[in-house]
């Protein structure tokens, strides 16, 4: 099977339509990151307060805002995860709202507004933890047991906390679910006693996030450092094993593809969150293989073909490595895209990122950077100096 | 088949076996379930997954600064005293903004050699620069300064090390954090309820035992008003909270003049000497503690001398209990008030045994993820995972055919050297790990398709079989080289730069694409040169 046989498409005499296609593209990005949702950064980056909570049942917005305001959390933003069905819900307060001096201030305010008829003296099942639970059961004691007493208490708390949270998704909507709980079951004395000490809320708490405007800070600028440090060692290493113009076009390429992806996230006002940009960072590196290959081959073919013009030599390679680039970058395109589509929702941005960057990577490195190529020659010799092109740096151990 | 080849095959079974080791151990069992509990005995999995908590601290240094300066100010004092230096003012005029810097003012010109040499022997830690009117302006050495801040960092990780151990999280990661902010990283797989343990983090722990010199008071106004508005230098105003008032929380505020210095501190209490005890009286639960030798015989020349007077035990600046000195005490105490808990009497217990925090604690992030959102992410990353995989290895298959079962098995081996690997090294697998391997499986492809379509491009320009796999994986080699150290130098960006779950994509990444130049290169060369032995010489290539 073979999806290309001899391709003999004219690349460089569309580079207009690329051109037009890649401006389109970048000019919408940067017109959104300036004037309409800016850059959408994540928690991580602009600090703030992020609770998400998983109901029993899908929730009503207005009621959980109405709790809010009760309980004197103002200014919250309350976004439902996925689709409008969906149980979950993010409650978001902004860095102004969130004081360093006690960071979980908010947190507990949240927490506290979504508890309501709270019964007198009693926890809540649904958000305790093993060690709080275990403390309870050792002070009430219903098993009446010895000197193992701290330990089957704990073993016992784990045990309904994690029937709790890994079988029932985080929120046992009754006590009597924690019946059915088997391997390792829960004592019935233990069963029993539960309602004494505890009642079930309607939610369940499952990600918090607290950023203090100084992490936020210095995440934001070790973001940046690490991209620039990365586009600037793919300079480096291309001049090195090219000439420095390959390095130049395979950078520009890359920052390309990064513009793009970064506003495509603006235009869709997608967070950029800390795995986006790791995200970003893997896709400098990888949007460089294709142009590598495509480079790699233009080197060979300058010194097979000395007499012909640059232009058809790069359109001749691009065309003998197009069926490998569609393929690999088909395939990594597949496993990104079960990634997107089945990988969940904490990884939605960074493989949304690697999606859009991938199209845009292999795009780029057949319509950006060979035409840099080829544009950087035709001036050269506008300017009456010799291209220099051809003189091919001697790679030592190659066949 | 020749000999060279049979010893490429054994290393391949060789490797095979030795990272399958890695990925299982020696399971208990060999049924389904035993073998992902043999998995999961070896490889890590990270925050994100199993849950629990994730902490950013900064210890405040300046505190510890502001502690080494206080003891030279009381040094100074009593060096000028001895030596019958005169002297107008020995202070610190900017604690907040500038904790290290001491000024003297008024020392007698004759003096000033005198004053010289002990700012040379007892205080080397701080540069001396004399000022108008024969005053000396002290700030520490830069290299001191440094060194001092670092090490209250490194003895704030030893106690909250303390601290987690005895509260029981397994697994815990504490280490310096960040590019030079004095900040801690604080990880607790499990725990998903932080609240309590930033309390018993974040609390300083600062024990000390005091003179009582006055009160209570109801407000601080009234206790001003006996001194008429002054406190004494040697004295100083703290809260706490009454005997009659536990219950309450605000109304029970009390004020108390305490001797500035105290008689016994922190550093006097034996190690693991607080206890849980019961109140004689209410069985309410209290906290008793131990001193040490030298403690114990400080503290009962300080009660030996007091008897009939007050003392007050002052815990983090805010005194816990207030007794009457009835005879000469030698080794012990008790902490009760506050109407403490049986959960706050352990947690102070705990703290007090780990010993007392060098400076304040500040937190700056706090990330916790429930245990359920963990198990999804489990379950949603796996899926993708084995979605990606297979429709990787089917089109292999489909597009180059029996090339295609070479390319197969090339990935599946690179997918067991990267978890292999990752359990013998006890790297940590975090949901963009998930996605690291998930990449490298789409990357790792890259290298089989790059020499595949290399030799069906020489098998066309009329290459025999054996000649076109020389010359295809001869010229896609450099190929390979360069795209795998491309996608390696932002790994290793991002592995330096990323932490927690960032940094275990990295790892898989990296690990993932060495061990792809083995499979990729050396394990598909030696399958093909395997099919080409047993070839006839003029058959196709199944490619």
């Amino acid at each position: 099977m073979e999806f290309f046989r001899n391709p003999n498409i004219d690349f460089l005499g569309k580079k207009w339509y690329f051109l037009a296609f890649s401006l389109v593209f970048s000019v919408a990005g940067i017109f959104s990151m300036l004037f309409w949702h800016g850059i959408p950064l994540g928690i991580e980056f602009r600090g703030g307060t992020l609770v998400e909570v998983k109901f029993a049942q899908a929730p009503d917005d207005d009621a959980i805002r109405a709790a809010m305001d009760r309980a004197g959390v103002h200014n919250a933003k309350i976004q439902r995860l996925g689709s409008v069905t969906s149980d979950e819900v993010l409650i978001n307060l902004s860095a102004q709202e969130t004081n360093e001096a006690a960071l979980d201030e908010g947190k507990t305010k949240i927490i506290n507004a979504l508890e309501t008829n709270v019964p007198a003296g009693k926890k809540d099942l649904n958000n305790v933890s093993s060690l709080t639970l275990a403390e309870d059961l050792l002070v009430r004691d219903p098993l009446h047991a010895g000197t193992d007493a701290n330990q089957r208490y704990t073993a016992q708390a784990q045990a309904i906390i994690d029937y709790r949270d890994k079988v029932k998704g985080g929120v046992l909507s009754s006590m009597d679910d924690l019946k059915s709980a088997v391997n390792p079951a829960i004592d019935p004395a233990v069963l029993a006693s539960l309602p004494d000490g505890f009642y079930l809320s309607n939610f369940g708490v499952r990600n918090v996030s607290i950023v203090g405007p100084q992490v936020g800070s210095q995440l934001k600028k070790q973001a940046w450092i690490a991209i620039g440090f990365s586009l600037l060692g793919m300079l480096i290493y291309l001049g090195f094993r090219f000439e420095w113009i390959y390095g130049v076009a395979a950078v520009v390429t890359v920052f390309h593809d990064t513009l793009i992806t970064v506003g495509a996230f603006s235009l869709m006002n997608k967070e950029i969150s800390l795995t986006v940009i790791a995200a970003i960072l893997t896709l400098i590196g990888y949007s460089n293989n294709d142009t590598i290959v495509v480079f790699d081959r233009i080197r060979e073919n300058i010194k097979l073909m000395r007499r012909e013009k640059l232009s058809d030599i790069v359109n001749r390679s691009i065309n003998q490595t197009l069926s490998r680039t569609i393929l690999t970058a088909g395939l990594t395109f597949i496993t990104v895209l079960a990634l997107y589509l089945f990988g969940g929702e904490v990884l939605n941005g960074f493989s949304f990122a690697l999606v859009i960057g991938i199209l845009i990577g292999t795009y780029s490195s057949i319509a950006i950077a060979a035409p840099i190529l080829v544009a950087y020659q035709d001036w050269r010799l506008n300017r009456g100096k010799p291209t220099g092109m051809a003189s091919v740096k001697a790679v030592a151990g190659r066949k | 088949m020749n000999k060279n080849l049979g010893w490429k095959l054994a290393i391949i079974v060789a490797t095979l076996l030795v990272f399958l080791f890695g990925i299982f151990g020696v399971p208990d069992s060999w049924s389904r379930s035993g073998l992902l509990a043999a998995m999961q005995n070896r490889i890590h999995l990270g925050l994100d997954l199993k849950g629990g908590t994730h902490l950013i601290l900064q210890v405040q240094v300046d505190d510890a600064v502001n502690a080494d300066s206080d003891r030279a100010v009381d040094l100074l004092k009593e060096q000028l005293r001895v030596r019958k230096i005169n002297y107008t003012d020995v202070s610190k005029p900017d604690p907040v903004n500038a904790p290290d810097k001491i000024v003297i003012k008024g020392v007698p010109s004759d003096s000033v050699g005198d004053m010289r040499s002990i700012l040379g022997d007892r205080l080397p830690a701080y540069d001396a620069a004399s000022g108008v009117d024969n005053s000396f302006t002290l700030t520490m050495k830069p290299a001191s300064l440094v060194d001092l801040k670092t090490r209250a960092v490194q003895q704030a990780i030893e106690t909250i090390s303390n601290r987690i151990n005895t509260l029981g999280v397994s697994e815990p990661t504490i280490e310096e954090h960040g590019l030079g902010d004095y900040q801690i990283l604080v990880q607790l797989p499990g725990v998903d309820d932080p609240a309590r343990v930033k309390i018993i983090l974040s609390s300083t722990a600062m024990l000390e035992i005091k003179q009582v010199k006055d009160g209570p008071f109801p407000s601080s106004q009234d206790a001003l008003q006996k001194t008429n508005g002054l406190i004494p230098s040697d004295s100083m105003l703290l809260k706490g909270r009454g005997e009659g008032s536990k219950d309450t929380d605000e109304a029970g505020d009390q004020y108390w003049i305490l001797a500035r210095s105290p008689a016994v501190s922190g550093g006097d209490l034996r190690s693991g000497g607080a206890t849980v005890e019961r109140d004689t009286n209410t069985n309410a639960p209290e906290v008793g503690f131990a001193l040490t030798n030298e403690g114990g015989r400080k503290f009962a020349k300080f009660t030996g001398e007091h008897v009939g007077e007050r003392l007050a035990v002052v815990l983090d600046g805010q005194v816990r209990e207030v007794a009457n000195i009835h005879e000469q005490i030698h080794d012990t105490g008790r902490i009760s008030g506050g109407g403490m808990t049986e959960e706050a009497a352990k947690d102070l217990t705990l703290i007090l045994n780990s010993g007392a925090l060098p400076a304040r604690i500040k937190y700056l992030q706090e990330l916790t993820v429930g245990p359920s959102l963990g198990t999804d992410s489990i379950r949603a990353g796996v899926e993708a995972a084995i979605v990606g995989m297979l429709a990787v290895l089917i089109f292999m298959l489909v597009y180059y055919h029996g090339a295609g079962i070479n390319a197969d098995i090339a990935l599946i081996l690179n997918l067991v050297i990267l978890l292999g690997f990752m359990g013998y090294f006890g790297a940590v697998l975090t949901l963009p790990g998930i996605a690291g391997v998930i990449l490298t499986v789409g990357m790792g492809v890259d290298s089989n398709v790059l020499i595949f379509e290399r030799i069906r491009e020489e098998l066309r320009n009329g290459k025999t079989p054996p000649s076109a796999v020389d010359q295809g994986f001869g010229h896609a080699w450099i190929t390979i080289v360069d795209t795998h150290v491309t996608t390696l130098v932002s790994a290793a960006i991002l592995f330096a730069a990323g932490s927690g779950p960032v940094k275990g994509f990295a790892v898989t990444l990296t690990i993932g694409l060495l061990a792809n130049l083995f499979t990729a290169v050396f394990v598909s060369r030696v399958i093909f040169d395997w099919i080409l032995s047993r070839k006839q010489r003029g058959d196709a290539l199944s490619i």
